[in-house]
């Protein structure tokens, strides 16, 4: 077969090349000749189209995501920064944790299985190419209509590939969140995060530096898989005896990634490598420009050597292919024997493509002939930015003066309505029991996990023998940031920050997955800047930095955008795990509180989504001040004991929060309506920054004199009472509100476990 | 003094740091045993841990069966050294036929992981000394291959011998037949069990610390000279 080379690219500078369908813009193919000052060789063209992607680049989002560098609030536990593979941050005693979180959306809905499975494998790699041991993942999920046939394919696809490979590499699945909405319909949201540690020393970082030493690709072989846009080229090329179209998503071995694992961590441990970088998206061509850009070289590769699984594969397909399980070691010339040693004690293959040097130029070589010949910075850092035009979409007013009155939408003014209500809600698709999919996953596996889903946070226990651990949570309400997105992001945050404080970690740092529509459209470029604001804003204001995360655009089918989706992940640090609060209640006798203010703040809630459809108005107010010093009364309440139990409201409001604390303890209550309020109010309203605690009799001046001294807002709702449902003539345990319209509302807790519990197996089972 | 109990890792073991650690919290003093190595080290017993050996490549436990390590431990079982295999450790142990029966994909065709129910049904195994016959335990199950299968003469038969040592309480979560969780070979010195007990050794990570007692029933067994019942 014949192969381009930059001779030939030199001889022949006029040559039709199939820029366009490799995805690059007129004015990026010309920028590339200039950079090289010739035409791009096939294979040179192959790496700038995949590099220059919008997945790759970041070129749309960029000039946004600048803020969570700028407005970066000052932070002692921010050991690596945004611009790694992922950011790390002190937790103590020599301990730190790294956390990122990733979107693999649009392969999910074309093969879910494969799209959700290599989702996981892929962020896995980033937490071991940082020299952490990978400890927990988590996915947050968006489904489009639950009772749409589609939503079963890729509900059930995705579940069953996030289990397949998440449960067969050994990580506890803690935690995530699954949410359905229309608007995700024909674009599902399939977000992997993962959390690692490691001892301080054992930082490692992507950089190719040190002349003469060697580039190692170890792990699965190189295949046809993941190739995308770039079989164009081959087709191009070789049409004769070339491959056919490739598949363009990938597949995973989660037995490979496991090893692969484990013998990351020995050399890494073992001291024998100076750089790594995890294969991903774009393949060799990323690992390779990215290793020799963050050094202060070049570097040369031989491409021939690369181990195939298909030996008919073109050197441009080798560049792009995106098999799974794959990484890059830089290691010194007399520690490769040994490294290859571990590789082979792991039953990984290993081979040397490529060694550092001097040239400032990543070049590479195809049986002996030169095929790329590049400024590495151009490839991996130095692609292009755009400013693209964004503007507030004219159609925002409309939705936002459609507030959720109680003259707009019917309320319930009954206690036999707000029975009826209640038994409804909890059996809706986004607050029923999520145990027919989070059974599919290992929570217990490497055994550490000490909080899971549906636990506010999963939390992990990192140091044995001082109890140290850190507790995760993700969070977006996306209704709220279609009605608003710059608050929409802050309250995601605050929900997820809120999640961490109520198991008594504190919150330390953050991640995103920023999944929205096309950036082409100025509504959806505005909705991306303000969320990003919005969220720069609250991190510099609440202390915790932005440490990495992710941005995945083209979330929508022909005109309609999915609702603006931030997803914000919150890590906590806490001293013992042994002092966690979980959401469960525990003993008769304990005093029910409400943390926090409630308002008639229905717009986005579950309750207009859920009975009537409805999304208008504007989202809940939110005060971080406030919403700081709740996280200190939770995190003290911990602290000092005065707490038996805790849980966020969000999502269903103070009703749900209740429910979902009885069904966890299997322990019924007795809470009464606040005479200030309304009953409805009470239970639906979604107003941020609230808790509902329990507290143990003996706590009780304490834990009120806190609050008080802080001026917190804390109200008396009601006590645990396991024998209220026999009072009151309902067989076994039972959750009972009074004080509702004059009357009183008693619910058998089988009665809403069976509600609660029946919603996904109905659907998916 | 106290006894040596190994736990292997195969490539694609998950849950041997967790056998590891139960090892260590009932008392026993645990070793590290690596698959390509045909050496026991010394030890008094063996776990087989969970996960997916070999990537359940084939059928789970069929490549493993074949680790230069199993051939030691399937003489020493033979010898009566008391070997436990959890999850996929008991898939290796039926596939190595030291105990009878082969373990099929779930009848629900999900994998699962739940709180499960148990009752002990045989206290005269090396792994079962410490527990009273009929008591009621819960551990954490998790696997996607976990419903027993025999011929039902082997199935009278292990149930006329006693060899059945926990059955599922509350629900059958994989379609085992006959409700069996987990057996016994003849001598009572093997044991194979799809429930995990190593993750219910701690309150903090468990449901229960109900696990514990198979490893404090091998470190009794060992200590009185007691590992086989015949």
């Amino acid at each position: 077969m014949t192969v381009d080379t930059v001779g030939q690219a030199k001889e022949s500078p006029v040559q039709e090349q199939p820029f366009k369908e490799l995805g690059l813009k007129a004015d990026e193919y010309e920028r590339i000749k200039e950079i090289l000052g010739r035409r791009p060789t096939s294979s040179e063209l192959a790496m700038y189209s995949v590099m220059w992607s919008e997945h790759c680049s970041y070129k749309s989002s960029k000039v946004h995501l600048r803020q969570f560098g700028e407005k970066a609030p000052h932070s002692d536990a921010l050991l690596v920064g945004i611009g790694e593979n992922a950011g790390v941050v002190d937790i103590g005693h020599g301990w730190a944790v790294t956390f990122k979180v990733e979107s693999h959306n649009h392969p999910s809905y074309v093969e879910p299985y494969q799209g959700a499975a290599t989702g996981v494998g892929g962020i896995v790699r980033d937490i071991i190419s940082m020299g952490a041991r990978p400890v927990a993942v988590m996915d947050p999920l968006r489904f489009g209509d639950p009772h749409n046939p589609d939503t079963r394919r890729v509900l059930t696809g995705v579940v069953s590939g996030i289990g397949g490979y998440g449960n067969c590499l050994g990580l506890p699945n803690i935690g995530g969140e699954i949410v359905f909405d229309p608007s995700y319909q024909g674009n599902p949201l399939v977000n992997a995060l993962c959390v690692g540690t490691m001892k301080h020393e054992d930082i490692h970082l992507a950089a190719a530096s040190g002349v003469g030493n060697l580039v190692i690709l170890y792990g699965a072989r190189t295949g046809g898989d993941g190739i995308g846009g770039v079989s164009v080229l081959a087709s191009e090329t070789f049409d004769a005896d070339g491959p056919a179209k490739r598949p363009s998503v990938q597949v995973g071995d989660p037995f490979m990634e496991k090893l692969l694992i484990e013998c990351t961590l020995e050399v890494l441990h073992s001291g024998l490598v100076e750089g790594i970088q995890d294969l991903g998206g774009a393949g060799i061509s990323c690992a390779t420009s990215e290793l020799a850009s963050n050094g202060e070289g070049g570097m040369h590769v031989w491409l021939d050597r690369v181990l195939l699984r298909d030996h008919t594969l073109s050197p441009e397909e080798i560049l792009m292919s995106e098999s799974q399980e794959r990484m890059c070691a830089v290691v010194l010339p007399d520690k490769v024997e040994e490294f290859l040693a571990v590789c082979k004690k792991w039953d990984v293959e290993a081979v040397v493509i490529g060694e550092v040097n001097a040239s400032g130029r990543l070049t590479v070589d195809w049986h002996g002939e030169q095929i790329v010949d590049v400024p590495p910075r151009s490839v991996a850092h130095d692609g292009p930015v755009y400013e693209r035009p964004y503007a507030r979409p004219e159609w925002l007013d409309a939705r936002q003066s459609d507030a959720p009155t109680a003259q707009r939408l019917a309320r319930p003014t009954t206690a036999q309505d707000i029975r009826e209500t209640l038994l409804r809600m909890v059996a809706a698709p986004n607050l029923a029991a999520k145990t027919w999919v989070t059974s599919q996953y290992d929570r217990y596996v490497m055994g550490n996990t000490v909080l899971a889903q549906p636990e506010d946070s999963g939390m992990i226990r990192v140091d044995e023998e001082t109890g140290l651990g850190v507790a995760v949570s993700t969070d977006c309400n996306a209704r709220f940031a279609a009605l608003d997105p710059y608050r929409g992001a802050q309250l995601a945050f605050a929900e997820s920050y809120r999640n961490v404080a109520v198991t008594g970690a504190v919150p330390l740092a953050v991640t995103n997955c920023l999944n929205f529509g096309s950036p082409e459209d100025p509504a959806v470029m505005w909705q991306f800047e303000q969320a990003v604001t919005g969220l720069a804003d609250a991190c510099l204001d609440m202390g915790t930095p932005v440490t990495g995360g992710n941005v995945s655009f083209y979330n929508q089918t022909a005109d309609v955008a999915i609702h603006p989706t931030p997803v914000v992940g919150v890590l906590g640090v806490i001293d013992d795990v042994n002092r966690r609060t979980p959401m469960a209640w525990h003993e008769d006798g304990e005093l029910i509180y409400l943390l926090g203010d409630t308002a008639d703040e229905l717009a986005g809630s579950e309750w207009a989504h859920e009975i009537h459809a409805h999304l208008g108005g504007l989202p809940p107010v939110l005060d971080l001040n406030k919403e700081r010093t709740l996280a200190e009364i939770l995190v003290a309440g911990s602290r000092d004991g005065m707490l038996s139990a805790a849980h966020d409201v969000s999502d269903g409001g103070v009703a749900q929060t209740l429910v979902e604390m009885a069904l966890r303890a299997d322990i019924g209550a007795r809470v009464w309506v606040p005479d200030n309020l309304d009953a409805f109010v009470f239970l639906w309203s979604e107003s941020a920054t609230r808790a509902v605690v329990a507290v143990p009799r003996s706590e009780e001046m304490r834990f009120s004199a806190m609050c008080e001294a802080r001026g917190f807002t804390s109200t008396r709702i009601g006590v645990v009472d396991s024998k209220i449902g026999q009072e009151h003539a309902v067989s076994g345990q039972a959750l009972r509100i009074e004080n509702v319209y004059g009357a009183e509302v008693t619910l058998a807790l089988s009665d809403l476990r069976e509600a609660s519990e029946k919603t996904l197996p109905a659907l998916f089972g | 003094m106290t006894a040596r109990v190994g736990v292997v890792t195969f490539p694609g073991s998950l849950d041997d740091q967790d056998a590891v650690r139960a090892v260590s919290i009932a008392g026993g003093d645990a070793v590290s045993l690596w698959h390509g190595d045909a050496n026991l080290h010394g030890v008094d017993a063996v776990v087989l841990p969970g996960g997916f050996s070999y990537g359940d490549y084939l059928r789970c436990g069929a490549i493993a069966r074949f680790a230069p390590v199993m051939e030691k431990i399937i003489e020493a079982a033979r010898e009566g050294m008391p070997v436990l295999g959890i999850c996929n450790g008991f898939q290796i142990l039926c596939e190595s036929h030291l105990l009878p029966g082969a373990l099929t994909r779930n009848d629900h065709l999900h994998f699962i992981c739940r709180d499960q129910k148990l009752k002990i049904e045989n206290n005269s195994s090396a792994w079962t000394r410490d527990y009273a016959v009929g008591q009621e335990i819960v551990a954490p199950l998790k696997n996607g291959e976990g419903g027993f299968v025999a011929d039902d003469y082997t199935l009278d038969q292990l149930e006329a011998e006693g060899r059945v040592i926990a059955r599922y309480l509350d629900l059958n979560p994989n379609g085992s037949r006959r409700d069996i969780a987990g057996i016994c070979n003849e001598a009572g010195n093997v044991v194979g069990l799809m429930p995990h007990p190593e993750h219910a050794v701690e309150e903090l990570t468990g449901p229960t610390t109900d696990g514990l007692g198979f490893f404090t029933s091998v470190l009794t067994s060992l200590l009185s000279g007691q590992a086989v019942n015949a």
